[in-house]
């Protein structure tokens, strides 16, 4: 699989202010691409370089292996963070504005919004005017906006804000058909179960830098700290638990379950493999929990910005 | 992408459609006739307000001076004492009483004469009063030496001095208002026109920030364009606008003329003025003809051609410095730091025109403030009608183009780093630093 987009070692300075060091990724295509980083890592200034709104000091931008050029604005679909809509125009003359600026004709415009509106049951809000709508039926109609010339590159931020649970899995089901329909996703948020929901890459900007990228499976591969979560059951309760803390490194455990006695993390060593582990535990009491902790998107998030 | 033209008709679609501007359009006019027609008719009122005024003359020259008009009696109330009279015209409650105290020789002065009146009087009835007594004196005095009166009426002589330029143009003084009249109108048409619709394209583009709708937009085009679009739209928006006040205005100006019967032209102004002084001269059918020969005295051609630079240049100019301020505010009440800076000129600039062209239109301080670029336009607008050297027209025209081109630059500098933050009200500073990123 080969790169929609590559930015290679962007810098950007504002004043004394690096807003950018030397940032690289690689977003492949057909990929959903999570860009996360705390408030004020550089997220936004990279999404803008992108977008052509702001240029870099230094490195380049390449889209589908050219050099970022004006005409690639119509291969790009741009939803920001800060957004809105002219408040006192009508919607279907709004759509049909911003569309032509992405450079579709009108009637083709026209052809597809009606699509987009009946698709999204927003059919009766053409003549409305923005003020008159909420902020999550406005949310809805910038949705459509973005998406509406069929970019090859589409780069959300913050999509579900101020969208009900019921529109915002709505919009995550269009972002899923619009992969599958070929499009390539770069999806900034700070909400960590979308990214675990819906990425396949990350790459985490923190303080201008990059400090991790990858596969969201293989981070996980690498962050993982080979800890089993065990729930078991016994008689002898006490022996139990002092038998396998004198064997392994034993933490304590929260989770939800019916009714098990010991909850345990237990962390192996090299030595140890998970078979060993089990064969331990099936020796000496019931098994009713066995799973390998797997490091949360959340996790990785937070233990990353704390080492750096 | 060229999307000039889309944004161009988005910002005068979205301009024409709102409903106040609409509701402006119409109502404007019909506010300014409004209020001409209301001052017209009340000094129409005060002027035919019928006083009497009491004379007591007890130095015997002038008690046959006054005579009645159709607006003021004069009563003779010689024979009384003063106490007497000053009751009298109390009771009968009079405008007021002229006593002239009796005095031995003609040489009067302000301790003889006399206004006694319950309110202060009017500057026109003192001076109309003091005209006569001086006249009366003079001819008396004339008298006295030997003269006659038919030698006094025969020594009037009227003229009007007949103006020529060395290349044998000629003009008298209707060119002279009639030049006033085309370059003030022009000067102060385009200073309304930049405070109206320079705030218009303020306004504008603040919306696209408050409404967050920008970073949606500039990711489609480039400010630049969008700034530009905005600026022409706005204009082209403006232009309608203009038209159709000039249009209704005239309209609306005959249809009240005619239906209430008030001449509007016969409000006192001090051009009105020195159109009476050169009509008495004369008279009215000599008056329309110079007034043509005057229009087709004036340098039309160079007029209209100057018009139309100076007006589009110094148009843009000023709007792109106010689609800057609009980037760099939040909000409407953060811009009053930035706008100083901008009126400043402006106004400096209809003061020039004011008081220095009319004095002097080639003097130094005329000629200088015609080639600094933030006034030359309104300035020059003024000057053009008296003879503008076209080497001056051209200097300063390239002078304010230079500086056109550069305020765009800096604006669109401003702009495109100012529509992107929120929240902060910047210094100018920062401004300063917002032209090198």
């Amino acid at each position: 699989m080969s790169d929609l987009l590559v930015a290679n070692s962007v810098s950007k300075n504002f004043g004394k202010f690096k807003a950018l060091n030397q940032v690289s990724i690689a977003v492949p295509k057909g990929s959903i691409f999570g860009l996360l980083g705390p408030n004020g890592a550089g997220k936004t200034t990279l999404i803008r370089i992108i977008n052509q709104i702001t240029m870099p000091d230094q490195g380049t931008v390449h889209l589908d292996g050219q050099p970022l050029k004006p005409e690639h604005i119509r291969d790009i679909g741009y939803l920001p963070e800060e957004r809105g809509l002219y408040k006192s125009m009508k919607v279907g003359e709004q759509c049909l504005y911003l569309a032509q600026l992405k450079g579709l004709s009108k009637s083709e415009a026209r052809t597809r919004l009606k699509y987009w509106f009946e698709k999204l049951e927003i059919g009766d809000w053409w003549n409305k005017k923005i003020q008159e709508l909420s902020k999550g039926q406005a949310q809805k109609i910038q949705f459509i906006v973005t998406v509406l010339h069929q970019p090859k590159l589409l780069i959300f931020d913050e999509p579900f804000s101020g969208f009900d649970p019921i529109n915002a899995n709505l919009i995550k089901d269009e972002i899923l058909q619009l992969r599958e329909e070929g499009a390539t996703v770069i999806f900034s948020t700070h909400r960590m179960e979308s990214v675990e929901e819906l990425c396949d890459h990350i790459a985490l900007i923190h303080k201008s830098n990059k400090v991790l990228d990858g596969k969201l499976n293989d981070i996980k591969r690498q962050y993982k700290t080979n800890t089993f979560e065990v729930g078991l059951k016994s008689l002898h309760r006490e022996k139990v638990l002092s038998e396998i803390q004198n064997t392994f490194q034993v933490l304590p455990a929260t989770f939800k379950n019916l009714n098990d006695d010991i909850k345990l993390n237990i962390k192996l060593d090299d030595q140890n493999s998970p078979n060993d582990l089990l064969s331990f535990l099936t020796a000496k009491a019931e098994v009713h929990h066995f799973v390998e902790v797997i490091p949360s998107a959340s996790d990785i998030f937070i233990q990353t910005v704390k080492n750096n | 992408m060229n999307h000039l033209p889309l944004i161009i008709k988005r910002e005068y679609l979205t301009k024409v459609k709102n409903k106040s501007f609409i509701v402006m359009t119409f109502l404007s006019p019909l506010i300014m006739i409004a209020l001409v027609a209301v001052v017209a008719y009340l000094s129409q009122l005060n002027n035919d307000k019928q006083r009497t005024i009491s004379i007591l003359d007890e130095s015997g020259y002038l008690s046959d001076v006054f005579q009645n008009t159709d607006n003021t009696t004069y009563t003779n109330l010689s024979g009384l004492n003063f106490n007497d009279a000053i009751a009298l015209v109390k009771e009968k409650d009079d405008y007021g009483l002229l006593y002239i105290a009796r005095v031995d020789s003609m040489d009067m002065s302000s301790a003889n004469v006399k206004f006694y009146s319950e309110e202060s009087p009017s500057l026109g009835i003192i001076s109309g009063l003091e005209e006569r007594i001086e006249k009366r004196l003079r001819d008396l005095k004339l008298q006295k030496d030997g003269v006659t009166m038919a030698q006094i009426e025969a020594s009037k002589t009227n003229i009007d001095i007949a103006q020529e330029s060395f290349e044998g143009e000629k003009s008298s003084k209707i060119d002279n208002i009639i030049k006033l009249a085309f370059g003030g109108a022009a000067g102060y048409l385009l200073f309304m026109f930049i405070i109206i619709y320079g705030n218009m394209i303020m306004r504008s583009v603040i919306e696209e920030k408050t409404s967050r709708i920008i970073e949606v937009i500039i990711s489609s085009v480039k400010p630049i364009q969008l700034m530009m679009g905005k600026i022409i739209g706005t204009s082209l928006a403006g232009i309608t606008q203009f038209a159709i006040w000039v249009i209704l205005g005239s309209v609306l100006m005959i249809i009240v003329s005619s239906i209430f019967g008030i001449d509007l032209a016969q409000i006192n102004s001090p051009q009105q003025e020195m159109m009476d002084q050169a009509m008495q001269a004369d008279g009215a059918q000599a008056m329309a003809e110079n007034v043509i020969i005057a229009i087709g005295n004036l340098p039309l051609t160079n007029l209209i051609i100057a018009f139309m630079f100076f007006f589009i240049g110094g148009y843009l100019l000023y709007s792109s410095l106010y689609a800057a301020i609009g980037a760099a505010v939040d909000n409407e009440t953060d811009t009053q730091q930035f706008m100083l800076p901008i009126l400043m000129p402006l106004i400096l600039a209809v003061y020039v025109g004011v008081f220095t062209v009319i004095e002097d239109p080639h003097g130094t301080v005329s000629t200088v403030f015609s080639f600094i670029p933030l006034t030359s336009p309104v300035v020059m607008l003024m000057r053009i009608p008296f003879g503008v050297p076209i080497w001056q027209q051209g200097l300063s025209l390239v002078l304010l183009i230079g500086t056109f081109i550069l305020a765009v630059w800096f604006a669109a500098k401003i702009y495109r780093v100012g529509i992107l933050m929120y929240g902060k009200k910047p210094t100018y500073k920062e401004l300063f630093k917002w032209l090198k990123y």
